[in-house]
């Protein structure tokens, strides 16, 4: 796999070719915030964003998508998004979310339709450069990464570390015209961009190890706490929203107007309202 | 949102009051290159569709379908497993299996109407066409823990709709198993189904039936009471039995109770749950149990396996 080390110029070019060449998604401004759209031009990719509003996971794992389609009388038939894109400057704490959405996606029973989606996906990673000010993902040691993308972008001094890692990340690579060979010493200023961000993406420390939290939870679950924040919350559901990780869906059925056929729909649910778990007749398990 | 919930400021109160844990060994996550290169099977969520053989009251709240699918193929489920059934323009729902695997052709189940789709499904007649997913889910441990041993089945209101799939897998079967007890209660002599069905059962080889309702009416002659009454009622020899519970979620505990006064292990009692499985195929959260998805690991939970689950019982 091969690097090249790309300056504001290439890197500009090369960013507008590939928009030529099919669908990216890119981090934007959007007022003061930073947000995953679809991008138009080299110009509005922002790179240096701290956060987005909303995780990259909308574009794998769509607020709602079509399943299939049916007809009164009972068939039904299975509609799955084909089109392939590059998701564009996604962090690397956003990266390691999408290998957990892939898992559970992946795992035991094969989700067609988020797993299609994500083959299509190629993945641009890119190390942090602004640090946003609740950020705590050295404490979840997810600052910095090393797979689960096709390339890894890293901004060292004016120009950028193109990285692949993947098929796909060197067929993007293959397409710039001017890059040059990295020397030494990018990769050491790489190195010391990792180990900055190790540091600094740290705005609120984890006293405890992550790999500790199942456990912590497990035992915390009569703790008053939970009450206690309870009473600010509005049942709005928006946590499971912004949440890269959060996966949990519902599903429902529309009929046309000719009240012959229909849409079935996927659409993100929130385990923390309270209809989540209430079943027919009214009993609620939590 | 982080003036209302900070996660870090959270996990360190709770760190800070309980600083000794252990770590839970953690699953490895899936490669996604590995995953990526899979290639695609068929649609999970996709029914295959399926025509309604039969559809008949039973009681005032519940109806009794007989299902054949459009392939001519066979569900192929067990006893206890469940399948997603959609009804086009109203989603799609968990039902149980009736009927018994031993019965070819043609599934059945029965559904109360208390939702959406069940409301619509109760609207359906002979000929029509529905949707079906599955069998999903875990079974009766009829081929394996339950062979040779007596069977204590303990019922309450559709709770009997599972079960009746292992009864008649085991009336089927008769010289695997030791003696049927079946333990029946209903809120009303109105309310009670397969009465019929209970009568020929009683009358089988090494077979009891005993039903008892909340609120009889003037005709009742049977026992009144809760379904707890009848346990005191029915002798077992608690290491050759194996109980099997399936009611409305108040009845669990009660059950459980008594089971255990009567010398029964948590090991030998199973008990059938029901939970929103939404999507049968352990993705959509809505019947998880903390870590446990019951459309997978479940509906059929041996107890002992659950007993410090959260929220199971």
């Amino acid at each position: 796999m091969s690097t090249r080390k790309l300056n504001q110029e290439v890197f500009g070019l090369w960013v507008n070719e590939l928009i030529a060449r099919q669908r990216v998604v890119g981090v934007q401004a959007k007022e003061e915030r930073f947000i995953f759209g679809s991008l138009s031009k080299a110009e509005d990719l922002r790179l240096d964003y701290d956060v987005t509003l909303l995780p990259p996971k909308k574009y794998l794992l769509p607020q709602r998508e079509h399943l299939m389609e049916f007809t009164a009388q009972g068939e039904y038939e299975s509609r799955i998004e084909h089109e392939p894109f590059i998701l564009f400057g996604v962090h690397p704490y956003d990266v390691i979310a999408i290998s957990q959405l892939d898992a559970i996606f992946s795992a035991g029973q094969y989700d067609v339709h988020y797993m299609t989606r994500r083959r299509n996906a190629t993945i641009v990673a890119c190390d942090v450069q602004t640090v946003s000010a609740h950020v705590f993902a050295s404490s979840m040691n997810t600052a910095t990464v090393q797979d689960g993308f096709d390339l890894l972008l890293t901004k060292i001094g004016d120009d950028y570390l193109a990285d692949a890692r993947t098929e796909k990340g060197e067929e993007l690579l293959a397409i710039v015209s001017g890059g040059v060979e990295p020397a030494k010493e990018d990769f050491a200023k790489r190195e010391e961009v990792w180990r900055k961000n190790r540091e600094s993406l740290r705005k609120h420390d984890l006293k405890c190890r992550p790999e500790e939290l199942p456990a912590l939870l497990a035992k915390s679950y009569d703790d008053p706490i939970w009450e206690e924040k309870a009473r600010h919350c509005f049942s709005c559901g928006s946590c499971n929203l912004v949440c890269p990780t959060c996966y949990c869906f519902d599903v429902h059925d529309d009929m046309n107007w000719d009240l012959q056929t229909g849409t079935r729909t996927r659409a993100c649910d929130a385990c923390l309202l309270n209809e989540f778990a209430a079943v027919a007749g009214g009993h609620n398990f939590r | 949102m982080t003036g209302i919930a900070n996660p870090v400021e959270i996990y360190n109160q709770l760190y800070a009051k309980s600083p000794d844990i252990e770590t839970f060994e953690q699953a490895a996550l899936t490669d996604a290159s590995a995953a990526t290169e899979r290639t695609p099977p068929e649609d999970i969520y996709a029914p295959q569709a399926a025509t309604l053989v039969q559809a008949r009251p039973l009681t005032e709240l519940e109806t009794f379908y007989e299902i054949k699918l459009d392939s001519g193929l066979e569900l192929g489920h067990e006893p206890g497993q469940f399948v997603e059934i959609s009804v086009p323009g109203f989603g799609e729902a968990p039902i149980s299996v009736s009927s018994s695997p031993t019965q070819r052709g043609t599934f059945q189940m029965v559904v109360r109407n208390v939702g959406n789709l069940t409301n619509a499904l109760g609207k359906l007649v002979a000929g029509d066409r529905i949707g079906v997913r599955g069998p999903f889910g875990s079974e009766f441990p009829v081929h394996d823990v339950m062979k040779g041993k007596d069977i204590l089945l303990i019922c309450g209101g559709i709770g009997l709709v599972p079960v009746r799939s292992a009864i008649n897998y085991v009336l089927d079967n008769r010289e695997d198993y030791g003696h049927m007890t079946i333990l029946y209660g209903a809120k009303t002599p109105a309310d009670r189904i397969f009465a019929d069905e209970q009568q020929d059962w009683s009358k089988r080889d090494r077979v009891s039936v005993l039903e008892t309702v909340d609120d009889p009416d003037e005709g009742w002659q049977g026992h009144v009471g809760r379904i707890t009454a009848l346990l005191p009622l029915v002798l077992v020899v608690p290491e050759n039995t194996i109980a099997v519970v399936c009611g409305p979620p108040v009845m669990y505990r009660f059950v459980l109770e008594e089971l255990k006064k009567m010398g029964m292990s948590d090991d030998s009692i199973y008990l059938s749950l029901e939970r929103r499985m939404k999507c049968g195929v352990g993705k959509c959260g809505h019947c998880q149990m903390n870590g446990v998805y019951v459309c997978q690991e479940g509906p059929v939970f041996q107890y002992s396996t659950i007993r410090e689950v959260m929220e199971a019982i």
